[in-house]
């Protein structure tokens, strides 16, 4: 059981298959919500309510690739003009 | 933390109150030697932790070193609710003329202590205290101000006693409450108090525990006593719900949801920081709720470890509602807790604004977590709202519990 209820992480399909950059977010996110996969960048759901909104993800990739979705905000995006 | 029988016996004795010739064997060739030393009847006590000695054949009587071996063998074989003995006390066996009752017990609801007194000891004090209650006498005492004789003075006249049994029970009542306030006590307790024809008295019996929180403070008597550091010695065994809290706790390195602690009320308690818990549980109480557990969070706990704490409270039988409440925290933040107890309502098919009687958690975060538990409809307060106003919000939402659950009945001293 862990469909995630609070948080959901897109990706752009451009950096998807980019295995550095996988390598990173596996590294900077604090609660293993990225995975470096054999195919690139993999989303651990079963984690992804345990986002803690630090924003690290978003410093490592390029501008506007990762969005961190708060659907307990009516789809708010971190980091995002409101 | 609660010492054994012949433990208490040596807390009794430094403190200067009278005690029987008596000795600690762990063999049967040593309750033999003690027997032989003391050179009259004997009674061999098995030395557990917990109650029911004498039902369950832990305590036997002896004429003779040889006799008192072979009852010490027995009894160190014996298993008494779910523990093996330590030990065996072998103790005299002493002409009794009457026996009387003294204790001191932490009031929790009072914050005192409370100073306990009886002329018919020798049977547990609350049967006393329920058939004839005019055979019971207490008075509460200021942890502050050194305690004096004439308060146990006051105390034991007050039932009528007078004379030289007055004035020699004076000085061990007092020294009682003067060794419970030393060594940090939660219960110390001299039963029977025996007094032998010739008027003088001795502790024949006495169960003594320390406050857990306390053992750092009486490092030299646990060192003098040979209590190790890592002996639990809680007065139960913990309960398959408490073990469980532990395996929560234990799953995942962030934060802390520890010392979970049953209880049989309908409120399930999701509560922390830093003496908060303790704060709310007594506020519940005091509003006339019934906590169903203790517990406490805090240290930042993941939205996994929140969330496990909130199912395994929320699936404790008897539970209608949880509140999840704690002071103002700083180094855990509101919206991690906030996500951990709605996904637990949401995994197990509840709607949370149902099932959580109040969230009261203001500090970090906050703005992020009550978006969330507006969202899911939850009854929220911020820091405007007392804990105690908190709780009476909690337990009125939940109403008076409709039956008794089935399940442990102990005092929150016992484990927390
Ligand atoms: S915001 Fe932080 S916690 Fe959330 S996904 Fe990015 S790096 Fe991980």
């Amino acid at each position: 059981m862990s469909a995630a209820l609070f948080i959901d992480v897109e990706v752009d399909d451009s950096i998807a298959g980019d295995r550095e950059l996988a390598a990173k977010l596996e590294e900077v996110c604090p609660v293993d919500i990225f995975r470096a996969g054999a195919h690139g960048l993999e989303i651990v759901s079963e984690n992804l309510d345990e986002c803690v909104l630090c924003r690290l993800c978003l410093d490592a990739s390029p501008p506007g690739t990762i969005r961190i979705v708060k659907l307990y905000d009516d789809g708010a995006v971190l980091g995002a003009p409101r | 933390m609660r010492f054994f029988e012949y433990e208490s016996r040596a807390i009794v004795a430094k403190a200067g109150i009278p005690v029987g010739k008596h000795g600690f064997a762990r063999t049967p060739a040593r309750a033999r030697e003690i027997a032989a030393e003391i050179a009259a009847p004997v009674v061999i006590k098995s030395q557990v932790l917990s109650g029911g000695r004498m039902k369950a054949g832990g305590v036997q009587f002896a004429d003779t070193p040889d006799e008192a071996a072979t009852h010490a063998e027995r009894v160190l074989a014996l298993e008494i609710g779910g523990h093996m003995p330590r030990g065996v006390l072998v103790d005299s066996r002493a002409a009794v003329q009457h026996e009387y009752y003294a204790g001191v017990v932490w009031d929790g609801i009072r914050k005192l202590p409370v100073l306990l007194f009886s002329d018919m000891g020798g049977i547990d004090i609350e049967e006393v205290a329920e058939r004839h209650p005019e055979h019971v006498v207490s008075a509460h005492f200021s942890t502050l101000r050194p305690f004096a004789d004439w308060q146990a003075k006051q105390l034991i006249s007050s039932l009528g006693i007078t004379g030289q049994a007055l004035t020699r029970l004076t000085p061990i009542v007092a020294r009682l409450a003067r060794l419970f306030l030393q060594y940090d006590m939660t219960l110390a307790e001299i039963n029977p108090l025996g007094e032998l024809a010739d008027g003088s008295f001795l502790a024949l019996d006495a169960h003594m525990d320390v406050e857990n929180e306390a053992r750092p403070r009486q490092r030299a008597l646990l060192a003098e006593l040979g209590v190790g550091e890592q002996e639990t010695r809680q007065a139960r065994e913990p309960t398959a719900f408490e073990l469980a809290g532990e395996e929560v706790d234990a799953q995942d390195h962030r934060g802390v949801a520890g010392n979970v602690t049953e209880f049989d009320g309908n409120l399930g308690l999701v509560i922390g920081a830093g003496g908060g818990s303790l704060t709310l549980f007594d506020a519940v109480r005091s509003c006339g709720g019934q906590p169903a557990n203790y517990c406490e969070i805090g240290g930042n706990p993941s939205v996994a470890k929140a969330c496990g704490l909130a199912k395994l409270v929320l699936t404790k039988p008897g539970v209608d509602k949880i509140a999840v409440m704690m002071s103002i925290v700083s180094n855990t933040r509101v919206d991690i807790v906030a996500r951990g107890v709605i996904k637990a309502c949401v995994e197990l098919g509840y709607d949370p604004a149902e099932k959580i009687a109040i969230f009261r958690i203001p500090g970090a975060w906050e703005e992020e977590g009550f978006k969330i538990l507006a969202r899911y409809g939850v009854d929220y307060a911020d820091r405007s709202v007392s804990l105690h106003e908190a709780a009476r919000r909690a337990v009125e939402r939940i109403g008076p519990q409709s039956a008794p659950v089935d399940g442990p009945q102990h005092d929150a001293r016992e484990r927390v």
